[in-house]
């Protein structure tokens, strides 16, 4: 295992843990940089989705990874940033470059205003109440059909930046590079708030209410942080999906899609920036691994392909459940501990990652 | 003028009378120990102190003015600290950022600054680390800095909470029986601290404590409550000796053997 020898506080404060770690970003940083190079339209395609989809799920994992508040109605705060961004440069003609931030802070506000009133409900209680606003959003969408388009939808403009037109169909790889952009602003804010007073705020709240409040952070100001932090995000992941799918109305953003935002931060692995883009993945490749097994079991079964409705959700809920009973720690806790087991090897422990039993059992005198 | 005064407090749940017409005050600088049986009412009075329960009648006062129109997170501000029984530390992080709550008072940044991280905030986190830092030495918890509280055992758990409420750099610390559960040579160890966070921090602590062992080798002063009601104030030998304490803790003939929680 790397021992890493801290020499100042700094070495905890860092953007980077230790050097190595820092080179293999960069590295990684450089590979998606020159993707566009690399792979054809229709697979790049597919990563700007991934990448899309990483990004809202960063939206929620602030949420529900680091305060620990559930929400089942994040496609409400998709729809409203995707709405907003677009509505923002056709009704008033604002640049992209200004109606997409604007979005971002409009989603984010419409979630500040959402945790007021529910920031004394936890868990279950929670998610329903989050779970209504999306349907309520969805029915607003439809109502408001002079503004919305209502359930025919709206188009997505061409953006046009810096005298640069950018379009996923036209030009995939500079919208690309501008997903990319987003992905690594929103990584770089989602860190700094880990290692600032508030991301420990957050922790605080979502591991004791009680004692948070005793350690001076108002827990009802802190939740209404998180939530709007998280809306934002995710306004931004809605405004960019939104370009990204070109039309879009109230289906875009249904109840499915919260659902599958919350079950892919669970799979990826809660409490991690990682966990988010882990999820993300799953998500973007389980509609090809789906259409090829289907076309493999036709093939075998001599019946061609076919479509059965609903089974990239049956097959979604499957893989959490295998998840929640056999790794609650998702994807990212099933990484950190082969790579454990790697860097051990041949030391690596069975029980290594098996809490302690608290009770009674003092060794701090040993 | 004195530290904390409770003055004629009272709080109920339903039928039951947790806190009955009690009233005490904490000189600056002493340590002042509350005994009692189990459910005499000790919790619920730093409960009550830190402001989660509203009294029912009486007032409650912090540095001469009443705290009654607080709410609970403004009880750090003031400079009022505390642990609890049944130990609340955030499991799912490490000791180190533990500790680093406990620094939430002095927070200066604001969201913007913070998203930013600019190097106002970075200055600000390392004050921050050499002010945990101070505690993690005198604690002696440096083995554990980077460990996820959820492994760690009983006993480091329970100096944890201390050295987070002790982060806080507080006036008042309130400890909910802070050697409950722990070995004899902890309950020495947590003995010293106590004196040390008196003499030398100059902190004022209000300690709940069973062990009658800690209580008269810390103490300057002793409170024994029994059913919501003050029943003795003095030196821990004089409290211990009282008729009426003797007979609040019927059963427990000798009043100096550690009364199990
Ligand atoms: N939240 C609560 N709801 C109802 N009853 C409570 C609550 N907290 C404490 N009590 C009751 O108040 C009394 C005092 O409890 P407590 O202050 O915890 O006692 P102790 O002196 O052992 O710390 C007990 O009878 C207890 O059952
Ligand atoms: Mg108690």
């Amino acid at each position: 295992m790397r021992t890493v020898f801290k020499t100042s506080y700094d070495a905890d404060i860092n953007l980077f843990r230790h050097g190595a770690q820092a080179a293999w970003y960069l590295a990684l940083l450089a590979l998606a940089l020159v993707l566009p190079v690399l792979l054809d339209v229709f697979l790049l395609g597919e990563v700007t989705n991934m990448l899309i989809w990483a990004i809202a799920g960063m939206g929620l994992m602030v949420l529900v990874g680091q305060s620990g508040q559930a929400s089942l109605g994040h496609a409400a705060f998709l729809a409203i940033g995707c709405y907003a961004n677009v509505l923002l440069q056709e009704r008033l003609g604002l640049p992209f470059i200004v109606s997409f931030p604007l979005a971002g802070l409009i989603a984010g506000f419409a979630g500040v205003l959402l945790a007021i009133p529910t920031a004394r409900l936890h868990g279950i209680y929670l998610a329903i109440a989050t779970l209504a606003i999306a349907i309520l959003t969805d029915d607003i969408i439809v109502l408001a059909e002079p503004l919305t388009g209502g359930v025919t939808g709206l188009m997505t403009p061409t953006i046009s930046m810096f005298g640069l037109e950018i379009d996923r169909y036209v030009t995939p790889d500079r919208f690309y590079w501008l997903v990319l952009l987003v992905v690594v602003l929103t990584v770089l804010v989602y860190r700094n708030l880990l290692r600032a007073p508030l991301g420990r705020a957050f922790a605080a709240v979502r591991d004791s209410e009680v004692s948070a409040q005793a350690m001076g952070v108002n827990v009802a100001r802190t939740k209404a942080t998180a939530f709007g932090i998280s809306t934002a995000i995710t306004g931004l992941a809605g405004a960019l999906m939104g370009h990204f799918a070109g039309v879009f109305n109230n289906e875009t953003f249904s109840i499915i899609i919260s659902i599958q935002l919350l079950l892919m931060i669970v799979i990826g692995g809660l409490g991690s920036i990682h966990g988010a883009f882990f999820g993300a993945i799953v998500v973007a490749l389980l509609p090809q691994a789906i259409a090829l097994s289907r076309d493999f079991i036709g093939g075998l079964l001599g019946t061609g392909s076919m479509a059965i409705p609903g089974l990239e959700s049956a097959v979604f809920g499957v893989i959490l459940i295998l998840f929640i009973l056999f790794e609650p720690t998702g994807i990212y806790g099933r990484w950190v501990k082969i790579r454990t087991y790697f860097e051990l090897f041949p030391f690596y422990r069975r029980d290594m990652f098996r809490r302690q039993k608290s009770y009674l059992k003092t060794e701090r005198l040993r | 003028m004195s530290l904390l005064e409770i003055d004629n407090v009272t709080l109920r749940f339903g039928g039951v009378v947790a806190v009955n017409k009690v009233s005490f005050s904490v000189e600056e600088g002493e340590v002042f120990a509350l005994v009692g049986p189990n459910g005499a009412g000790k919790s619920t009075l730093f409960n009550l102190v830190s402001r989660i329960y509203d009294p029912v009648e009486g007032d409650i006062r912090f540095d001469g003015k009443s705290i009654l129109d607080k709410a609970p997170h403004e009880m750090a501000r003031l400079g009022i600290a505390r642990t609890f029984q049944n130990i609340e530390l955030f499991e799912q992080a490490t000791v180190l950022q533990n500790l680093l709550v406990g620094r939430h008072r002095h927070r200066k940044g604001n969201l913007v600054n913070e998203l930013l991280f600019t190097p106002f905030v970075r200055q600000e986190e390392r004050r921050h680390r050499e002010a945990v830092e101070k505690v993690i030495d005198f604690l002696d918890l440096q083995a554990y800095r980077d460990k996820y509280i959820a492994g760690l055992p009983y006993g480091v758990r329970k100096v944890v909470e201390m050295g987070r409420a002790l982060a806080i750099e507080p006036r008042l610390l309130l400890l909910d029986e802070p050697a409950s559960g722990l070995s004899v040579e902890e309950t020495q160890d947590v003995a010293f601290w106590v004196e040390d966070i008196k003499s030398q921090m100059g902190v004022t602590v209000l300690m709940v404590e069973h062990d009658m062992h800690l209580v008269s080798a810390v103490s300057d002063r002793v409170l024994a409550l029994a059913d919501g009601k003050a029943l003795a104030l003095g030196t821990a030998h004089e409290v211990q000796n009282h008729p009426k304490v003797i007979e609040a803790y019927i059963g427990v003939s000798d009043p100096h053997q550690k009364v199990v929680a």
